[in-house]
């Protein structure tokens, strides 16, 4: 979306949740629909939260952690699943992958498992994201802090995570443009190691301006 | 001041901004929304807010109101019933005056538009009018059809089945249908009497003309008296944890007088209550917005102990006033309330009066609570991000099979 140039346009992604009827009671049943769930659904579970709950204390960051943990009480799987380290994959698929390996893994080494009350299944949902131009640019580092500074979550959310993870360009957007617009490397280097997993968007964004104007004082300095 | 510049104490100029550049994709393309009320109920409340936003944006969008005699709307009050899953009986009579209403409006509608965005059962028949291959229509359900009795919802989805799309507002509510399901949650308006910023004195005056003294924490259940908000559980739970804890509990909910099931429910409220001075029971009329208001400010600590819920909009009220709230985990309320992060889920009396002690024992872990619950109101249930939903939908229609959507 950002191919590299001197200016840099910020998008942002708005997210629509659709409804998938797919219901699981159990840890047999979330495994199941896991597996067959588009895509979009599993990114919706992963990611969300993070947009939609912009907290002063850390959050749980992915629904089926929450589930597990909260709702089966099944406490080591529920930390397995929260610790798994989003960052570090590229592709939904890698991501299916590790959530069903973790699960299946703990399947056969428990043979009591509990069942959601009623009420309290895991819903299935999936994300139809919208990306749209801002209408801003930035063409040199203030710019690029200005706007940050004042740029919509749903910019934060299109930039570090739909770019990297459903687009598959690779690091996020900021810090791509960042050493390749601009030969910032160091700068570029210090954005791509945020694991923005661990912010609230919010935190995630002062830190991002924070590293950009530190930057400027060295240049000045 | 413009419409939309009277949300900006409440989200950041970002929020606002995608809001416009949303609405800037819909240029060009003729909305008609048509519901059952211009005004009273929820659906009415919200649209009245909605529509002159969206049109200030920019949004060509037209609101019509469903007309009907009594016969028709008795039918559609028992319908809403059944689809709550309350037991009626439906007679040939009824869906034929269901038919012939439908028809006749139709007649004195024009719902000749690229999005037909219908609300609730009682227009749902207007599909009929659909022209071949012109506008998409969408059916937004404000109800709870997660156990609907199944003859009316069969008479209902074979209506739905035609729309393009079908919203609702909790994913239980979600159900077996050959369209896209989309999942809009309702909101809270920040600027309501319900809801805006009151100032000290404004609660005092209002809690004194209640009786209500602010010698001790106020512990508080706003909701109709009705046995599914459990206040019989919930004059319980409060007297297990006054052991511990001196408080006052406030029971604030509709009067019962036109409601026999209401008015036996207020009777076992009573009962329970026993003339304790540290309850009090309001019998509130339906305009008590900034009663309510007040209530919720001078609290502690605020439950919703449903037994079952639709979507539990009281929740976000309470928190988007930055208190800490204890609720049921059920219906929506999940969805509004993180357990241990922005809020408090339990399942018995027992479990709510644990937390009812421990939150009044550690004011500064339930401020926190409350904190983290306005913020989440702020981000996810305040008017502004309902109608960004809105305006997506209409475009979502027209690309229903994609999921990453870019918009030029």
């Amino acid at each position: 979306m950002n191919p590299p140039s001197e200016q840099f346009h910020f998008y942002s992604s708005l997210d629509l949740t659709l409804l998938t009827n797919r219901r699981a009671r159990d840890l047999p049943g979330l495994l199941a629909h896991i597996k067959e769930v588009p895509g979009s659904a599993i990114y919706y579970h992963t990611h969300h939260f993070l947009v939609q709950h912009q907290y002063l204390s850390p959050e749980p960051p992915n629904d089926f952690a929450y589930w597990v943990t909260n709702v089966l009480q099944e406490d080591r799987l529920g930390e397995q699943l929260a610790a798994i380290d989003l960052a570090q994959f590229h592709t939904i698929r890698e991501l299916r992958e590790r959530l069903v390996s973790l699960i299946e893994r703990y399947l056969v080494e428990r043979s009591a498992l509990r069942v959601a009350p009623d009420g309290e299944e895991f819903h299935f949902r999936e994300s139809a994201s919208f990306v749209v131009s801002t209408g801003h640019s930035a063409g040199d580092l203030p710019e690029f802090a200005d706007v940050m500074a004042e740029i919509g979550f749903g910019s934060l959310a299109f930039h570090f995570f739909d770019a990297r993870l459903r687009l598959s360009n690779g690091e996020n957007d900021f810090s791509e443009w960042l050493g390749k617009a601009l030969g910032e490397t160091r700068l570029a280097r210090a954005v791509a190691r945020l694991d923005p997993y661990t912010y609230t968007l919010d935190g995630l964004r002062k830190e991002v301006v924070r590293l950009v104007r530190r930057r400027l004082s060295e240049q000045k300095a | 001041m413009s419409l939309l510049g009277r949300y900006e104490p409440f989200v950041s100029r970002g929020t606002l901004e995608e809001l416009r550049l949303v609405a800037g994709k819909l240029a060009g393309r003729r909305i008609v929304t048509v519901n059952s009320t211009a005004v009273g109920g929820g659906v009415a409340e919200i649209l009245n807010r909605l529509v002159p936003l969206s049109r200030e944006m920019g949004v060509d969008i037209h609101w019509d109101v469903m007309k009907g005699g009594e016969d028709f709307f008795g039918v559609t009050k028992r319908i809403h019933n059944a689809l709550h899953g309350k037991a009626e009986t439906f007679t040939a009579h009824d869906y034929e005056v269901f038919r012939e209403t439908t028809q006749r409006n139709l007649t004195e509608m024009d719902l000749d538009a690229d999005v037909v965005f219908i609300h609730d059962p009682q227009p749902a028949g207007l599909i009929d009018a659909r022209r071949p291959r012109r506008g998409r229509w969408v059916w937004r359900c404000h109800i709870d059809v997660s156990a609907p009795q199944p003859d009316i919802w069969e008479f209902l989805v074979a209506a739905v089945a035609k729309y393009d799309a079908a919203v609702f507002s909790a994913p239980q509510f979600c159900t077996n249908l050959p369209i896209p399901q989309v999942m809009i949650t309702p909101s809270i308006d920040p600027l309501s009497d319900k809801n805006r910023e009151l100032s000290d004195d404004e609660v005092d005056v209002i809690l004194e003309r209640l009786h209500v003294p602010r010698d001790k924490p106020i512990v508080t259940q706003v909701s109709r008296f009705d046995r599914l908000k459990d206040p019989v559980g919930v004059i319980a739970a409060f007297r297990l944890a006054r052991q511990y804890v001196d408080c006052r509990l406030v029971l604030a909910g509709g009067s019962a007088t036109d409601d026999p099931e209401g008015a036996e429910v207020l009777a076992a409220v009573h009962e329970a209550a026993n003339g304790d001075p540290d309850i009090h029971v309001l019998e509130l009329p339906p305009t008590a917005n900034i009663e309510i208001n007040a209530i919720q400010r001078a609290s502690a600590l605020i439950l919703q102990k449903s037994l079952k819920e639709g979507f539990g909009l009281t929740v976000s009220e309470a928190l988007w006033k930055g208190k800490p709230v204890i609720a049921g985990a059920v219906g929506g309320i999940p969805l509004q309330i993180t357990h241990r992060y922005s809020g408090i889920l339990t399942h018995t009396v027992q479990g709510t009066a644990f937390w009812i002690k421990q939150l009044l024992n550690t004011p500064e872990y339930a401020r926190r609570l409350g904190e983290n619950g306005r913020e989440h109101v702020r981000t996810n249930f305040l008017l502004t991000r309902h109608l960004r939903e809105y305006l997506l939908l209409f475009l979502f229609l027209e690309h229903a099979q994609e999921r990453v959507i870019r918009l030029s």
